[in-house]
């Protein structure tokens, strides 16, 4: 395939066009310019290419007039469409159209063909995530109908109809349902899972390959498969109830292959010359891999097990089979029929009451919730690598240094402001000693005018003549004790 | 210089190896004894069907087991269908997504993006059903109609039993079609196809795409002689990856559907059936010899999506390691 390039000759303002490029630095690049200026050699800075001009900015200004006259036209009187998605996707349409022919008239055809990839890549990917907030928003938005009601995550719905308001029932039997079976269902894939990704990569070998090539088979195993697997072997040949147990036994077949996967994965990762170091200081394998290969793989191996979980919980067709439904709590389950979450939302918004929709979106939320806060805790074990810790740390302790000389700041400026102020302090209180003894002195005098002109003399009171404004305060407060 | 002997090495292993070795083992054999469990039996309970419906389960359409008339032609027809029209739309979105990711987007929303795309694959399917049938559907139905209207001509497009020029016709013939059901399952594919793309288009080489920019190409030019060579059979396997996903996904299929049991090919017309969502409806009441035929359509499913898997995850490996040489 052909390069388009720009051509030789170009006009001196398309000669910036191009956007500007983000030079990708391999790590080897890193490494060489550090090296020169190891030697002393004047660093590299970026050069910055291009940016925008306002030719550009009056491209896309007019495309998207254009495209939202046009889409007005097409859509109401040409072929005319209703609702918000159409016109949408009419105006997208138009709109690159519209792009791409305006910036025909002034830029080459590789600069237009660039700028419209460049639209067109931007904006699907803009979709793309648009959507996935808007299904997490949606649903947490219609759920809040029902999460508003405390009694939602309190009760459960044996004692509500479809009928009843959203202030009777709950979902509880579906929270404590969907814990219980994946509980149960990480106790079989944890220690299965993890053991089976320890022996295919430490004792390597042809059998381990084949079971490394089934249990890669069987991640394709579709999920309502499993549910039937589990549905006629445990429940119609072995006569198991439809119950908690085997809905988490069809989790377990459908979450094991997922959960190999990912820590044979992680497990591969471990640099081998620690182990060939454990190895060498003597260790036998049992003690390489309790003491060197699991820790190391530590957070990996979380992260994995989370993601799995995130997908058991979530899943609704094997359940769908296994578990059967009720409306009420149940606590056993060997014995009984148990809701889960997703199984509870697929049963309430199978109904029309809008209550009981309501109520499906509740549980959806609450689900939702559940998968984010299990995604965001693999994220974060996911990102703690030994450097990214330590790189944790340093700020912490940055953070906490910054802090105290925060404070050590605000120490010195508290007693510079002190320092100023000691002597405007000292003269106000001086000042106001001064006021409180003249208005005691005047409040003297003045009672003992009173009570002269009343004719009524204390026999304690000194001559009025001797009284001074220095003694009258101390007189004051000799008075009160 | 006398000949050495050569040593014979013996391992003897210290007891708390031998027990680890011995679970491990065991632990693998379980999950191979599971696995093939779950084939063997599939196999062996489907043969009962298989071996009354003969050939004719690959030709006939109906699916009514105890009138021994049944076969997967529709369905199987229908599944694929379905995940047709989400490829197709999946394809687009999770390519344009990656190559923004690798290509264009600045390192710092790069990460951000990477998680919220995994975040995306780990939403319950319950959920995006759920989204689909109370959302999308009403905003696809007017889409559907003027589609039909103004390209019925081609003919997986065209609706029968809707009235172009009666613009208060009812919108049922619209609902539950393959069309909104392909558009759920989309949604669902587009992050697994999207992280396999992305992870390829990582791959392509800086030299070569540094070289493309330094004579001059601008970056789509770049994009298309350097990351999108390199990363085609990454993109191919990526895709055949999500089809399998596709072609397995129940609920939120099963949600929107309203499920017909003939070959039918208008994408936009109520009506359209998945063996996963087959199953989803028909298990509670089927009798032992219905739900042998339900395994022996299950059997097809996983055949199915395991031979796309596998030619997946080998033109995936073939293009990572095609790279080095």
């Amino acid at each position: 395939m052909a390069i388009d390039t720009k051509p030789a000759m170009l006009p001196p303002s398309t000669v910036s066009s191009p956007p500007p490029i983000e030079v990708d630095v391999a790590p080897e690049e890193v490494g060489a310019s550090e090296a020169n200026r190891a030697r002393g050699m004047r660093r590299e800075v970026r050069r910055q290419l291009g940016g925008a001009r306002l030719g550009d900015l009056f491209a896309l200004v007019g495309a998207v007039t254009a495209s939202l006259s046009t889409t007005w036209a097409v859509t109401t009187q040409i072929m005319p469409v209703t609702g918000s998605l159409g016109p949408f996707l009419i105006a997208f349409a138009l709109f690159v159209a519209f792009y791409t022919l305006l910036l025909s008239f002034t830029e080459p055809t590789p600069i237009v063909r660039d700028r419209v990839a460049s639209v067109v890549v931007h904006s699907l990917a803009i979709i793309v995530v648009l959507t996935l907030i808007f299904v997490v928003a949606f649903t947490i938005f219609r759920g809040l109908e029902a999460l508003r009601f405390p009694n939602f995550f309190v009760q459960d719905m044996s004692l509500a109809g479809p009928l009843d308001p959203l202030s009777a029932g709950g979902i509880v039997h579906a929270i404590v349902g969907s814990l219980i079976q994946i509980t149960i269902a990480l106790v079989i894939t944890i220690p299965l899972g993890i053991l089976t990704a320890l022996y295919l990569n430490e004792m390597p070998g042809r059998f381990a390959s084949f079971v490394r090539t089934v249990v890669e088979a069987m991640s394709a195993l579709p999920s309502i498969v499993a549910g039937l697997f589990i549905y006629a072997t445990a429940i119609l040949i072995l006569g198991l109830e439809k119950s908690g147990f085997a809905a988490a036994l069809a989790i377990s077949v459908m979450m094991l292959p997922i959960m190999i996967r990912a820590s044979d994965v992680v497990i591969r990762m471990v640099p081998s010359t620690l182990k060939e170091g454990a190895i060498g200081l003597g260790a036998g394998q049992w003690r390489t891999v309790w003491h060197v290969v699991l820790p190391t793989s530590r957070s990996g191996l979380a992260t994995a097990i989370i993601l799995a979980t995130a997908r058991g919980i979530g899943e609704t067709s094997p359940v769908l089979l296994t578990s059967g439904f009720t409306a009420a709590m149940n606590l056993d389950p060997l014995r009984g029929p148990m809701v889960s979450l997703p199984l509870a939302v697929f049963q309430f918004v199978k109904s029309p009451e809008p209550t009981m929709i309501a109520r499906g979106f509740g549980a959806a939320a609450v689900l939702m919730l559940l998968v984010l806060l299990l995604f965001a805790g693999a994220r974060w074990l996911g990102g703690r690598t030994i450097e990214k810790q330590d790189r944790a740390r340093h700020r912490r302790e940055r953070a906490l240094a910054s802090v105290v000389a925060a404070i050590a700041s605000i120490g010195r400026a508290v007693r510079h402001i002190g320092r100023r102020a000691v002597p405007v302090l000292r003269a106000a209180h001086v000042a106001g000693a001064r006021v409180a003894r003249a208005i005691n002195g005047l409040w003297v005098v003045l009672s003992q005018r009173v009570r002269q002109a009343l004719g009524y003399r204390s026999p304690e009171m000194p001559p009025t003549e001797s009284i001074d404004p220095s003694t009258s305060l101390s007189l004051a407060a000799g008075e009160q004790t | 210089m006398s000949t050495e002997t050569r040593l014979t090495l013996r391992t003897a292993r210290a007891r708390p190896d031998r027990i680890f070795r011995g679970l491990a083992l065991g632990a693998g054999i379980s999950v191979l004894a599971i696995m093939l469990l779950v084939g063997f039996f599939l196999a062996i309970r489907a043969t009962d069907a298989l071996g009354t419906a003969g050939w004719s389960f690959f030709t006939e359409q109906a699916w009514e087991p105890d009138a021994g008339r049944f076969g997967i032609a529709a369905i199987i027809f229908g599944t694929v269908l379905i995940a047709v029209v989400a490829i197709a739309v999946a394809v687009p979105l999770a390519s344009a997504c990656a190559l923004y990711i690798t290509q264009y987007a600045p390192q710092r929303v790069r990460s951000t993006l990477i998680s919220l795309v995994d975040l995306m694959a780990a939403i319950p399917s319950i959920v995006f059903g759920l989204w689909g049938f109370f959302w999308l559907q009403g905003e696809v139905v007017p889409v559907a109609r003027w589609i039909s209207q103004n390209f019925g001509f081609i003919p997986f497009l065209t609706v029968e039993g809707a009235d172009p020029s009666d613009p208060l016709a009812p919108t049922t013939v619209f609902t539950s079609s393959t069309f909104i059901a392909g558009l759920v399952v989309a949604m669902m594919i587009t992050p697994i196809i999207t992280s396999i793309m992305r992870e390829v288009f990582d791959q392509a080489p800086v030299g070569e795409r540094e070289g493309a920019l330094a004579l001059g190409a601008t970056r789509w030019s770049m994009i298309r002689a350097v990351v999108l060579p390199f990363g085609r059979a990454g993109m191919i396997g990526g895709s055949m990856l999500g089809l399998g996903r596709a072609l397995g996904e129940t609920i939120a299929v099963y949600i929107i559907i309203s499920p017909v049991f003939v070959m039918q090919p208008r994408i936009l017309e109520n009506g359209a059936i998945s063996v996963s969502s087959l199953i989803a409806l028909r298990y509670g009441e089927a009798t032992e010899f219905g739900l042998s035929a339900l395994m022996a359509a299950g059997l097809t499913l996983f055949l199915m999506t395991l031979v796309v898997n596998f030619a997946a995850s080998l033109i995936v490996a073939r293009s990572r390691s095609g790279v080095s040489s």
